[in-house]
């Protein structure tokens, strides 16, 4: 088996500004208060991973440890301080469902618009359109403008295109599951096959049962710490401790 | 998308640039379909605004520079310009061109922050989206101005056709330079849109668009007149003057000397040393774009 992800070393500080401006600036380094300028903010330290093509990993820790960042980090959306990140195919995620979709396209535009997104080719999308408004249960609505949608529907559209991607290397932000129940189990459903196809995933989310499920894998974050590395059960049970 | 196992670990989130923008076709064509989908959404006129608006402008301009300050030829006033409304029309399209372009270029890249946030894609394409955007809007424009100029005498040949495709090139190259710099500048400092609205102001009047390019050049002198026609859009413009209306007049007014073997290589030049100017801010500012919006 190849690797799929290759973290390795990464650190990553923010910088929290507290003003832009030259007025404040000016005011407060006359007043002393330089320090309230900028704060630092280590949000990974040293942190190596490596995931195995078909390997399913969660992410699990604490609000603020860094897991949400280090995805980040894999999908490509910020780049580390020191330490490289390296994938193989092509990566995708369910990162905040919908935030690709425009209010008043209509939900036929929007596919197409988000599948675009998410790096489909058009010849793609065209290809899985059928199935994406059949596994969203929007039917008829297709052609309606999201802005119109119930929030069940929109998060279903948006899921579905999600999901309907293919690339190698799944991300999935804390949005395992949207919608009634009936859905949530169909998310659910969907995802395992993924995972079954051989499909790498890394899952970032609170809920433990259901990564449990899905994950064989758990990599324990604190405060951008690497604290844990190993089957997700002890993980868990490390996170629950 | 089965060579996945075959495919070779790369680096994710390290563009290529506007390079990229070619493999990214399909959302940039999807992109721009949304601008143009949602920009007239719940107005009754539509795409007639698109008409109205540079119209209205028009009439204006017309009036009070053509009329009351007497810009143009009549039999009272022998010394303005010949057919000043085509003149002032050509170079007003191609002002509005750019104002809109660097305009929405200039805030793309903040529009657009929740995606930016996400999902990486590359970021050049909402600044290159907006220019197209705006060159959408361009074209019923220039369909008035060509039915004017028609309507004026024109006859067009392929010279005047490509002189006009150069001016508009030139000018294009130079909002997509300059929309690249001030919208990645603009995760940084909003202070950028601020500026980029100043300059639009400032660049419909610092180039020959309300008057003539005569008028400056018996002012501010040789050394003045060659800075002040270093400027793209001036070059753009006059371009479009001698496209458009230049052949609707007697052949009497004076046309910027060396515009062609001149002006033009240096439009192109200015233009292009903008935009790798303004790729390479981009590049330098987009790694932290997603922690900054």
């Amino acid at each position: 088996m190849v690797n799929a992800i290759e973290v390795s070393g990464i650190s990553k500080e923010f910088v929290l500004r507290h003003t832009r401006s030259i007025k404040e600036a000016v005011v407060w380094l006359a007043k002393g208060r330089r320090g309230d300028m900028s704060k630092k903010f280590h949000a990974l330290k040293n942190v190596s991973l490596e995931v195995k093509t078909g390997e399913t990993v969660a992410l699990l820790g604490l609000n603020g440890s860094g897991k949400s960042t280090l995805l980040k980090h894999i999908s490509g959306v910020m780049l580390p301080d020191s330490g490289t990140v390296r994938t193989r195919g092509r990566v995708a995620g369910l990162i905040e469902v919908g935030a690709g979709f425009h209010p008043d396209l209509s939900g036929r535009d929007n596919v197409f618009l988000n599948g675009a997104i998410l790096g489909m080719t058009e010849q793609q999308v065209k290809d899985r359109f059928d199935d994406i408004v059949e596994f969203s249960e929007i039917g008829e609505f297709i052609d309606t403008e999201v802005k119109f949608y119930s929030s069940g529907m929109y998060l279903r559209l948006a899921f579905s295109v999600a999901v309907h991607t293919d690339p190698e290397v799944f991300l999935i932000d804390e949005i395992l599951a949207v919608g009634d129940e009936p859905f949530q189990r169909k998310c659910i459903d969907k995802i395992q096959e993924l995972a079954k196809n051989g499909k790498t995933l890394v899952v970032v989310s609170h809920d433990l049962d259901l990564v449990s499920r899905i994950c064989s894998r758990g990599v324990l974050l604190e405060h951008g710490n690497l604290m844990f590395d190993g089957p997700i059960d002890k993980a868990v049970s490390l996170l629950r401790a | 998308m089965s060579e996945g196992v075959a495919a070779e670990l790369t680096t994710p989130g390290v563009s290529g640039g506007i390079r990229d923008i070619r493999q990214s076709g399909f959302l940039l064509k999807l992109l721009v379909r949304k601008e143009l989908k949602i920009r007239y959404r719940g107005s009754a006129l539509g795409l007639l605004w698109s008409y109205v608006k540079p119209g209205v402008q028009f009439i204006v301009f017309y009036v009070a520079l053509g009329v009351f300050l007497g810009l143009e030829r009549s039999p009272r006033n022998p010394d303005g310009l010949a057919n000043y409304a085509v003149y002032l029309f050509s170079g007003i399209v191609l002002i509005n061109f750019f104002s809109e372009a660097l305009g929405n270029a200039a805030r793309s890249i903040v529009n657009n922050g929740n995606l930016i946030k996400k999902i990486y894609l590359p970021r050049e394409l909402f600044p290159v989206a907006s220019v197209w955007v705006s060159a959408v809007h361009f074209f019923p424009q220039l369909v008035v101005l060509v039915a004017a100029c028609l309507f004026a005498g024109w006859r067009p040949d392929a010279l005047q056709l490509l002189t006009a495709l150069c001016g508009f090139v030139v000018v294009a190259l130079l909002a997509t330079g300059l929309g690249l710099l001030f919208g990645a500048v603009n995760v940084y400092f909003r202070d950028s849109e601020n500026i980029v609205d100043m300059l639009l102001m400032v660049a419909t009047w610092a180039s020959p668009v309300m008057y003539a390019w005569t008028m400056v050049h018996d002012k501010l002198g040789s050394v003045g007149y060659a800075v002040y026609q270093a400027n793209p859009i001036t070059i753009g413009v006059e371009l479009f003057h001698y496209a458009f209306w230049f052949p609707t007049t007697d052949g009497s007014s004076a046309i910027p000397p060396n515009l062609f073997v001149l002006w033009l290589p240096v439009g192109l030049a200015v233009s292009l040393a903008v935009l790798v100017l303004g790729q390479f801010t981009f590049r330098r500012l987009e790694g932290r774009f997603a922690q900054e919006l």
